[in-house]
């Protein structure tokens, strides 16, 4: 049997740094072919080893740009795992890094298991035979540190979650295995309505799950950002600051609910996608000439909002307005050219606004740029509870909650294509081995305890 | 000193029950000068529990142990009162076969088959001791003082060994229905290092059918389809016997818990160890208060008794109070009980001392199978009896042993489960514990194990071209459904009508025909028939494989995905305690399990997928070169 083709993020996860995503097997190039666009030299399949050349990780569906990466392409088995091996190296922060392997993984690839590329490297007979004691312990310590973070992961309300469905499907499958093995026992019949019935709870549920998992689309789509301010604050010094500082990875995106044009900078790793109306550009007055319904309107679409005060004079009503309209948004309030004004200082601030963050900012100088993207990244990181869902082991759970998914979308097919319950029940049975993958259950006796404890058999 | 040939053998059976049975002739037929010792001649093969024979998983086993060239499913042909096939709507793969049997028939018949084979020789006596050298077994000493030599051992002592039957206040030693019990064997195996444990069972009372009335109850015929357990025998019409389903009432539950103080197991005791699946009566009642009533299904023990077997109504409860319980029965108001139900325990060997060949780690040449090695049924039994005959003869030979995997055999599950999770509870085959049931089938065990059976010299030819011949008429028909079309004309649609499915509007192949959940391959031939029609045995197979192609071929790839694991063997003398990556848990129990291969080593509860990382590295580096 072929080798299947493995992917998993090589470097320790961390905010900031490069990040690579090792592929390593027979498809490796190929993947590489779907998914990355090289800027300047041909298709990765065609390059020769040890070679590396620059381009855009690009999202296979949507042809969306995900990060841009450095390939670094090695043949076998001039490689650490003897295999044909593709490194993207991500200038991204973790979940940008993240981003890119998802779609690796949706090219084709599947996520490795801790260690597997050494495992492979040292079947392959890369490592002599000293470094097998070592490799052993590599393993199980990535397994075990592996395992920590899952369970750790695992003790809010996901892990109840998910063994509250595996429970559920343990109990189906039962029902079924009971009437199967025990076809004279007089025992509580299942009909196939409530079969469908229960299956489509089960499906819907595992998708919910998958969708809050995927909450953590912020990093791969982007936070939305409106800068605010009344006029000559600075807004637009202040974006093309932004902008500036850092590269502009794309910059004509269409808005997703209206004709905006965006500003995507990386932040990073994280997308910060600057919506940027003609309005905050050009006008000198937004609040007077879009009205304040416009700027509602703005602020609606924002995920975080950056309002933009001026040091040099005081708090004005104009402030205090657009402070209201901010209200119930996440907001980090810069008080800028703090380099030349007195008037408003940051316990002023903190006074009118009780309770907001304030940066001092100098968008001339170059003050404050640091605290403001290092407390956006934070914000990121924070109130979105995404960060616990995009993470490497979490993403594994994804994948097998999708899997499970899948598995009981075909058990329902099967139902209604009239199949015995001899292909239900196996059907089910794989749903709950890739849940059980998620919470670590061992699966040995249980369907069969099941059995017994809930059914009377005896004939 | 006795002649030689009379104390010298290639291979000795201990125990002629179900599973002494297949291990004997296996022996013999494979060419081994074999002795099947008995306690008494006239109960070889003896039903002592229920009168049945399959099921769900174990009519599996039975047309498997008939594939590789085993006795039980032809005896059952010949001795069956009632045959039924099971879970016809359940898919293909738990479709099974049930038979009731003339018990007497059933052991009369058995005898014959031995005594009658070539190589094979039966002795009454009572074995209390195995001989070994440093090298291994060397063959047994009787309770009369004789010794048979013999290289190779198979024990199949069932629930013989130190037996205690229970019933209420009463508990005496004995074997099951008034057997003496086998002493000195335990003694024999405790001093050779094997570990024991006790199991125990229980039997229902048995009644008189002229005392029943039967107007009370419902009654569940046989199969009006002709119907063969052994792919080898004709089906052919058979006049049958009826069972009958009466019920359990609360007047019953209520003579049960006024008396349950006077059950031989104490309320804890009981609830910890009778096997799960065949509960006593008093233990139901107990679990299942809420239930108001218990099937009883009274099956008849043969043609010429009027013996009844109440199934359902095991209890070890005190005799006086099971004449009240059973009088508690609809229709059972009058029935004269003719034996007591009892409960009985027994000494077995915990099975993780077994290799999966069956041949025991302790002492080279001694094979255990049946339910010694902790297992329930005879039908659990026959399959370790042939394997166990199969691997002694080989090993006499200088053979490697045959071993089936689980994703070809549900022989290959029960072995694995035995040896590599050593069961609490009497182990009882389901198809629920195997992963691959839909490759295992009952219509396919002839095509999956036929082979190995002519391999080892077991099947005779014409049996295994009878096999092949079906093979190829299977395949063959499966690429005609695949191949041939028929067009929407009106008599074809007319008969797609009768049928109840939607008519055809273009050419359809039949193969998708077939495909659609209301209509069966005899319905395929309604509209298209083969030139000659097929043995409906075959034409189970070919509807299994073209209805759930799909299904099987990713079945196929899973056991595929396996084999890398099933296939690296693990060497015997490797020090787990030395490697220190595994951990502790592993190495202890893979030091005491000593998996044979990778993947049976991934099933043993406490074996983590690290620990089996860590030891596919050994066995490519560290370990192997330690060899």
């Amino acid at each position: 049997m072929e080798k299947d083709t493995i992917a998993a993020i090589a470097t320790a996860v961390g905010v900031g740094g490069i990040g690579i995503v090792r592929i390593s097997g027979p498809k490796a190039f190929a993947i590489g072919d779907a998914i990355f666009s090289p800027r300047r030299s041909g298709k990765i399949s065609e390059q020769e080893s040890y070679s590396a050349c620059y381009g855009m990780v690009i999202e296979k569906a949507g042809g969306k740009v995900i990060d841009e990466a450095i390939a670094l392409v090695m043949r076998a088995p001039a490689s650490y795992t003897r295999e044909d091996v593709l490194e993207l190296q991500c200038h991204g922060g973790p979940m940008a890094v993240t981003a890119v392997l998802k779609e690796v993984l949706a090219a084709g690839a599947r996520l490795a298991r801790p260690g597997e590329f050494t495992e492979r490297a040292f079947l392959n007979g890369r490592l002599d035979l000293a470094q097998a004691e070592a490799v052993c312990d590599v393993i199980r310590a990535t397994t075990e540190a592996n395992l920590k973070i899952a369970q750790e992961q695992l003790q809010g309300r996901l892990s109840k979650k998910i063994r509250a469905l595996r429970e559920e499907l343990l109990s189906l499958e039962a029902r079924m295995e009971v009437a199967i093995d025990f076809p004279d026992d007089d025992l509580p019949e299942l009909s196939p309505e409530q079969l469908q019935d229960r299956l489509n709870r089960l499906i819907s549920e595992l998708e919910s799950l998958i969708a809050q998992g995927e909450q953590g689309r912020v990093w791969r789509e982007g936070l939305a950002t409106v800068i605010i301010g009344k006029p000559n604050v600075g807004k637009s010094s202040l974006l093309n600051a932004l902008v500036g500082r850092q590269r502009a990875l794309v910059t004509d995106i269409p808005g997703t609910t209206r004709d905006v044009i965006e500003e995507v900078i990386n932040l990073s790793g994280l997308p910060l996608r600057l919506l940027d109306t003609a309005g905050i550009r050009k006008t000198k007055d937004v609040v007077e000439q879009l009205g304040v319904e416009a700027a509602k309107e703005q602020l609606a679409l924002a995920q975080l909002v950056l309002l933009v005060l001026d040091a040099e004079r005081g708090w004005e009503d104009e402030d205090e307005l657009i402070f209201s309209l901010c209200q119930g948004k996440k907001t980090l309030i810069l008080l800028n050219k703090i380099d030349v004004g007195k008037v408003l200082t940051v316990q002023d601030v903190k006074r009118f606004c009780p309770g907001e963050e304030v940066i001092p900012l100098s968008v001339k100088k170059g003050y404050g740029f640091k605290e403001l993207e290092d407390k956006i990244i934070r914000f990121a990181l924070g109130s979105q509870q995404a960060i616990e869902h995009v993470s490497v082991s979490n993403l594994r759970h994804l994948e097998a909650l999708d899997r499970a998914r899948k598995a009981l979308q075909e058990t329902s097919a099967a139902l209604s294509a009239g199949f015995g319950y001899d292909i239900i029940s196996t059907e089910v049975r794989s749903a709950r081995l890739e849940l059980g993958t998620i919470t670590g259950e061992t699966i040995d006796q249980e369907l069969v305890d099941r059995i017994f404890q809930d059914f009377c058999i005896g004939k | 000193m006795v002649r030689s040939d009379y104390s010298s053998y290639d291979v000795i059976v201990v125990g002629a029950g179900h599973a002494g049975c297949e291990a004997a002739l296996a022996a013999a037929r494979m060419g081994c000068r074999t002795l099947l010792t008995t306690l008494s001649i006239e109960h070889i093969a003896l039903m002592p529990c229920n009168p049945s024979i399959g099921g769900p998983a174990k009519g599996h086993l039975v047309r498997e142990v008939d594939a590789l060239g085993g006795e039980m499913a032809n005896n059952t042909d010949k001795a069956y009162v009632q045959l039924r096939v099971l879970n016809t709507s359940k898919g293909p793969a738990v479709r099974a076969l049930r038979a009731v049997c003339d018990k007497e028939l059933y052991r009369r018949r058995m005898r014959r088959t031995l005594s009658s084979t070539p190589n094979l020789v039966i002795r009454e006596t009572a074995v209390t001791e195995l001989l070994t050298d440093t090298k291994g077994v060397t063959g047994v000493r009787t309770k009369t003082g004789i010794t048979y030599w013999a290289p190779a051992v198979v024990l199949t002592t069932g629930v013989y060994l130190k037996s205690e039957v229970f019933m209420g206040e009463l508990k005496f030693s004995s074997g099951p229905q008034g057997q003496p019990a086998a002493q000195g064997l335990t003694e024999s195996l405790l001093r050779l290092g094997f570990k024991t444990g006790r199991f125990r069972t229980t039997s229902p009372p048995r009644i008189s059918a002229r005392t029943v009335d039967y107007s009370q109850m419902k009654e569940q015929r046989g199969s009006r389809i002709p119907l063969a357990f052994s792919a080898w025998n004709n089906p052919r019409p058979r006049r049958q016997l009826s069972c009958w389903l009466t019920y359990t009432n609360e007047g019953t539950h209520k003579i049960i818990r006024n008396n349950i103080h006077r059950s031989p197991f104490s309320a804890d005791v009981l609830e910890g160890a009778e096997p799960r699946y065949c509960p006593s009566i008093e233990g139901k009642v107990r679990h299942f208060p809420q239930r108001p009533a218990h099937q009883v299904f009274l099956e008849p023990e043969g043609w010429n008794t009027d013996e009844v077997y109440l199934t359902g109504l095991f209890t070890s409860l005190p005799e006086d109070v099971q004449v009240q319980v059973v009088h508690s029965i609809p229709g059972l108001e009058q029935a004269e009980i003719l034996r007591p139900g009892y409960g009985i325990e027994y000494d077995y060997l915990p099975a993780g001392q077994l290799k999966v060949s069956l041949e025991s780690k302790i002492v080279a040449g001694l094979f255990c199978a049946g339910q010694v090695n902790g297992t329930s049924g005879y039908e659990e039994a026959a399959a370790q009896g042939i394997i166990a005959g199969i691997n002694a003869a080989r090993y006499v030979k200088g053979c490697r042993p045959l071993i089936l995997s689980r994703g070809e055999a549900y022989i290959g599950v029960l072995i694995d489960d035995l040896v590599t999770k050593g069961p609490k509870e009497p182990y009882r085959m389901l198809t629920s514990r195997a992963e691959h049931r839909l490759l295992l089938r009952s219509d396919n065990a002839d095509l999956r194990l036929a082979p190995y059976g002519y391999k080892m010299g077991l099947l005779p030819e014409e049996k295994y071209k009878t096999m092949q011949a079906k093979r190829e008429r299977v395949q063959a028909e499966i690429e005609r459904l695949n191949n041939e079309r028929v067009n929407p004309t009106t008599e074809v649609n007319e008969v797609l009508k009768q049928l109840e499915t939607a008519l055809l509007s273009h050419p359809a192949g039949l193969a998708d025909l077939l495909r659609r959940p209301e209509l069966s391959y005899d319905d395929i031939c309604k509209l298209a028939p083969p030139k000659e029609p097929l043995s409906s045995a075959a034409a189970d197979t070919v509807e299994a494989e073209v209805k759930y192609g799909a299904y099987i071929k990713k079945e196929k790839r899973l056991v595929e995905q396996m084999k890398e694991l099933e296939e690296k063997v693990l060497p015997s003398q490797l020090d787990y305690d030395s490697i220190k990556a595994l951990s502790l848990e592993a190495r202890e129990k893979l030091g005491s399990i000593k998996p044979r291969t990778l993947g049976q080593a991934s099933r043993i509860p406490g074996v983590s997928p690290a620990d089996i990382a860590v030891l596919m590295v050994y066995l490519r580096g560290g370990g192997a070169q330690r060899e």
